[in-house]
């Protein structure tokens, strides 16, 4: 059952990516882009998101367990560590080069496009090596 | 205008998916973690996060029946560029432990303070590589 509503929640959040414009890559950097051609339809997107999921939160950890699992696993780290900082420095200045983040890009495989494609598969490799070079620590 | 009802209701779409996923796996929606740990196989089922993904692009198929234009890339992006922007992605959300979905909306809405910082940061980086990018290359 897990699988199955895992599924059906990629499929809700495909559709939520491509109507607020995420899976456009113009759309995304648009919003980067700051002092360019400001597009500040990302905001929008973000607002929206965490309206509903800033209340639907607290009431579904108020359950004593999800519907389909035993228990929650939600992260529960409290430190800002040197990882956090230079991993998200690091994600973010990808995100701006090409206008893709993990969602957005791989629902856009289904486009058919070489730049998802590339990105993706890049992607891949990049979790790959940071997998395989931080064995132990991990 | 209507432009920007259609990202606001996206955005509540997206929304109401990490709450479901909650809900029924109780597990938060970062995409980055869902990915690399069905790579690592290390932590986790490999079935649900699989199913997750299959989800996505399966949805992915409907968005481009639908509308094409829903995944118009406007910025022709050469390959280089986008296996560096892949290779970012891939190592720095894996380093640090989320993305935009991870991070963004799930951890945000938790009210972490881990999951904030790391938004302001990936935000502010993101603006820098794309305002240096255009300021670089005279594309935008």
């Amino acid at each position: 059952m897990a699988a199955f509503s895992a599924f059906v929640v990629g499929v809700i959040f495909a559709i939520g990516l491509g109507l607020g414009g995420m899976t456009q890559p113009g759309k995304v950097v648009g919003f980067l882009d700051v002092f360019g051609k400001w597009d500040p339809s990302l905001i929008f997107v973000m607002i929206g998101a965490l309206v509903v999921s800033g209340i639907l939160y607290k009431i579904i950890r108020s359950r004593r367990t999800p519907v389909f699992a035993d228990k929650f696993q939600v992260p529960s780290r409290k430190d800002i560590d040197r990882k956090l900082v230079l991993g998200s420095v690091l994600f973010g200045s990808g995100w701006g080069l090409a206008g893709y983040c993990p969602a957005p890009a791989i629902t856009s495989l289904a486009s058919m496009q070489l730049s998802p494609g590339i990105f993706v598969a890049s992607m891949l490799a990049g979790m790959v090596i940071f997998q395989l070079t931080n064995r132990k620590k991990a | 205008m209507t432009d920007y009802y259609f990202s606001l209701i996206g955005g509540a779409i997206i929304g109401t998916a990490v709450s479901l996923m909650l809900l029924f796996n109780g597990r938060v929606t970062g995409v980055s973690g869902i990915v690399s740990g069905a790579l690592s196989k290390a932590k986790g089922d490999f079935s649900w996060r699989l199913a997750f993904v299959l989800g996505l692009v399966f949805g992915g198929v409907g968005l481009h029946l639908y509308n094409p234009e829903i995944f118009r890339d406007d910025l022709g992006r050469s390959v280089p560029v986008l296996v560096v922007a892949g290779l970012l992605v891939g190592y720095g959300t894996v380093m640090g432990s989320g993305c935009t979905s991870g991070h963004g909306i799930c951890g945000i809405s938790r009210l972490s303070l881990r999951s904030m910082a790391a938004t302001v940061i990936f935000i502010l980086c993101g603006v820098v590589a794309a305002t240096l990018f255009r300021v670089l290359t005279g594309v935008s």
